[in-house]
């Protein structure tokens, strides 16, 4: 748990999941656990083959849909029977453990896993109805549609002009040098970028700081206009002022799209998601209505989590 | 101070303190061995570097006599009024052999003759026929010409040669050093740079002989192995990094190009004589063939340093490519390619400086053939810079010691102005 010296930067949220953290005493199978005076080995639960996710792991009319996905890497299974959906305009999180599969599952949405040779990805998946695994599936205008924030700022090292008109470029969405200028632009600024680097869009993108580098990338995935964006752990790598950014950014992008992130941070979880899904060892435990699961987690697993138990 | 009241980590810290001493001792140790190292490979560059400087840069100048041409339409043979074609066949060589004698009045008998016309280089007739074809005005005249001089003169002139030795010993006799030092008293000699060394091709006398040949022939052969092994190699990089399955037979291909690396660069020579000059008919001595030859030679190790380029661009580049939406090969060109490119480079130069350098594959495709005709492209027969380095090494007369020295000085400074060029590319790539 990060040091109360970062919650200044947080906006609505963050009250209730500071208050949790120090309240360990809500659960019976917590308190179990807090009366031996142990952490719970979390090797205990491997062992649930066919477990039933916790919570509402399904919604109306969804933006993305995922059912029974199984993910091996070689002979190592990654994700065990997950099904999730993702709603509309709303902003997931998927937290959990390392190695639980959060980014592994997040990486099926828009097909980032086919670069990975050893990986093999089973279920069902749409996005809109459309199959994203289908043959006629074509994985570049679904990664159009499904843009995709990464953990460590990867900006092209080229100008920050041409990082964000990469995209609509080989798109071919602007038509001449005033429409791509407008592209560029909107992209920065909805990144809330752009008064930063308004006079330097020929300098290297690489020059730019951290917290910077990571809105342009950003700027970079909503040039495309896609529908989803996808983030895996966008902060990790990123200062709490910077961070604090970029959540804002968040908060105003999901008027717009529908936003899957993925985080180490409950505090971000908290502050930036309407609905949160705890994976654990490749399987999902628990979904619920972010507040319900920070307040109320209903599985021994996620409560342990949240409280710092364990992770 | 006593131990026992010590906590723990006060005696690790004692512990740590004494082994630092021997710590320290060993990195500087290392250092020293380090500096010997460097210091010995400078010291063997710079002996390597003087010595070549040292006897080469003598070749770079060129003896002159001031000879004065008694023009005489008799001795030339020639009619009053010549044509051009008259004018190219006429006796230039008794015209100066006749003026030589008029320098010389009292030298008599057949081989003190010899000796004052071998002051005077075989080719200098031709400089005069060229003077005379350009200046017709000079016939019936006698005029005072600056001729080039004979190699062993010329040694002699350039203070190579020590007149204290015994005659027996040294090729310029007694009689001819009395006649240069009269000549040289008289201001009839000149040092001069020498155009011919790089105008010229091979030649028999070393004072006629230059490098336009094998420096022409170098560049065609290096420009066809470029043409061909940068693309392949660059490409086969790509595919095997970026498209190829990995599986038995891309295994089997990798192994292949790791082997061919290592084989001895005469038998690539063996192949194209075999394949390319018997089998496909294509002309002997030709850069063409030598380029075709080098390439082969040189694809591995372009395929294997641009592979390795390829491997080290960071996963989220292409990651990010993807991300966006761009399609395989769009993150391959747009953004893979241009970041390997200053590896990629790194390799080329090094397997065309491979090229440059190799002279045993050549010997077998011809190109070791004493060709004087500057090739105009990459079919003409040609020689390369260290054939022709072997060549003149090869040869018995003094002349070509120092032509030697400068070819491979001539070689060096082609290397540099490539690397050069690689570097200036490389540095271009790296900016965006």
């Amino acid at each position: 748990m990060q040091g109360s010296d970062t919650v200044k930067f947080m906006p609505s949220a963050a009250g209730e999941v500071n208050m949790k953290s120090d309240d360990r005493s809500r659960s019976p199978a917590a308190q179990a656990g807090a009366k031996e005076g142990k952490t719970l080995d979390i090797r205990d639960h491997t062992d649930v083959t066919d477990y039933q996710t916790i919570g509402s792991p399904f919604v109306d009319n969804p933006k993305m849909s995922a059912r029974n996905v199984n993910v091996f890497y070689g002979d190592k299974q990654a994700i065990l029977d997950v099904s999730l959906d993702i709603g509309r305009n709303e902003v997931i999180a998927m937290i959990g453990p390392s190695g639980c599969g959060k980014s592994t599952f997040l990486r099926t949405l828009n097909r980032m896993n086919d670069i990975i040779p050893i990986c093999r990805v089973q279920g069902d998946f749409s996005l809109d109805g459309d199959n994203i695994y289908g043959a006629e599936q074509d994985t570049v205008l679904l990664r159009a549609r499904v843009g995709m924030v990464f953990q460590k700022p990867n900006p092209f090292p080229k100008s920050i002009y041409e990082n964000v008109a990469y995209g609509p470029r080989i798109h071919g969405l602007a038509h001449n040098k005033t429409e791509m200028d407008e592209i560029v632009e909107n992209s920065l600024r909805r990144a809330s970028l752009f008064s930063e680097v308004k006079d330097q869009l020929d300098k290297p993108g690489t020059g730019l700081s951290g917290g910077q580098q990571q809105r342009l990338c950003i700027a970079r995935a909503i040039a495309v206009s896609p529908e989803v964006i996808l983030m895996d752990e966008p902060c990790s790598a990123l200062d709490p002022i910077a961070t604090a950014r970029i959540e804002e950014l968040i908060d105003e992008l999901k008027e717009n799209y529908t936003i899957a992130i993925v985080t180490h941070s409950m505090q971000q979880a908290a502050r930036v998601s309407e609905r949160t899904a705890y994976f654990h060892l490749g399987k999902l435990i628990e979904v619920g209505d972010t507040k319900q699961v920070f307040t109320m987690p209903k599985h021994e697993l996620t409560e342990n989590y949240i409280t710092g138990r364990f992770g | 101070m006593s131990n026992m009241n010590k906590p723990e980590s006060f005696k690790h810290s004692d512990a740590i303190q004494a082994s630092l001493k021997k710590r320290y001792a060993r990195e500087r140790r290392f250092q020293w061995y380090g500096r010997l190292a460097v210091l010995t490979g400078f010291v063997f560059l710079f002996i390597l570097l003087a010595d070549i400087v040292s006897k080469g840069s003598p070749a770079f100048t060129q003896q002159f006599i001031k000879v004065s041409v008694n023009l005489d339409r008799d001795t030339l043979d020639v009619p009053e009024n010549p044509t051009n074609d008259q004018l190219f066949a006429a006796d230039y060589q008794g015209v100066i052999k006749a003026s030589l004698r008029d320098m010389f009045p009292d030298v008599s008998g057949r081989k003190d003759k010899q000796q004052l016309y071998r002051l005077l280089s075989i080719g200098a007739e031709y400089n005069l026929r060229d003077k005379v074809i350009e200046n017709p005005g000079l016939l019936g005249r006698t005029t005072d010409i600056w001729l080039r001089a004979h190699a062993e003169a010329g040694s002699y002139l350039k203070g190579q040669v020590d007149a204290a030795m015994p005659e027996s010993d040294r090729r310029v006799k007694d009689l001819q050093v009395g006649w240069l030092d009269q000549l040289r008293a008289e201001g009839r000699t000149e040092s001069r740079f020498n155009i011919a060394f790089f105008t010229n091709g091979d030649s028999r006398e070393p004072e006629m002989a230059g490098i336009r040949v094998a420096l022409y022939g170098s560049f065609f052969t290096l420009l066809v192995t470029f043409a061909i092994a940068f693309p392949i190699g660059v490409f086969s990089a790509v595919y095997l990094e970026e498209f190829a399955p990995r599986n038995r037979i891309t295994d089997l291909i990798e192994i292949n190009i790791n082997n061919l690396a290592a084989v001895p660069s005469i038998v690539f020579g063996l192949l194209g004589l075999a394949v390319f000059i018997n089998f496909f008919d294509l002309p002997r001595s030709a850069p063409l063939v030598g380029g075709i030859v080098l390439s082969l030679m040189t694809l591995p190790t372009i395929i294997i340093t641009s592979r390795a380029a390829i491997q080290a661009v960071s996963p989220s580049i292409r990651e990010a490519a993807l991300g966006v939406g761009a399609s395989k090969l769009q993150t391959v060109f747009h953004h893979v390619i241009p970041v390997a490119m200053p590896g990629i480079l790194t390799g080329s130069i090094i397997g065309m400086a491979q090229a440059l350098g190799e002279s045993a594959p050549l010997l077998m495709i011809g190109m070791v053939a004493f060709i004087m005709d500057v090739p105009g492209g990459v079919t003409d027969p040609a020689t390369v810079l260290p054939v022709q380095v072997y060549l003149w090494a090869d040869s018995p007369e003094r002349g070509f010691t120092e032509k030697t020295s400068a070819a491979i000085m001539v070689l060096m400074a082609f290397l540099i102005v490539m690397n050069a060029l690689a570097v200036y590319l490389r540095k271009r790539f790296e900016l965006k």
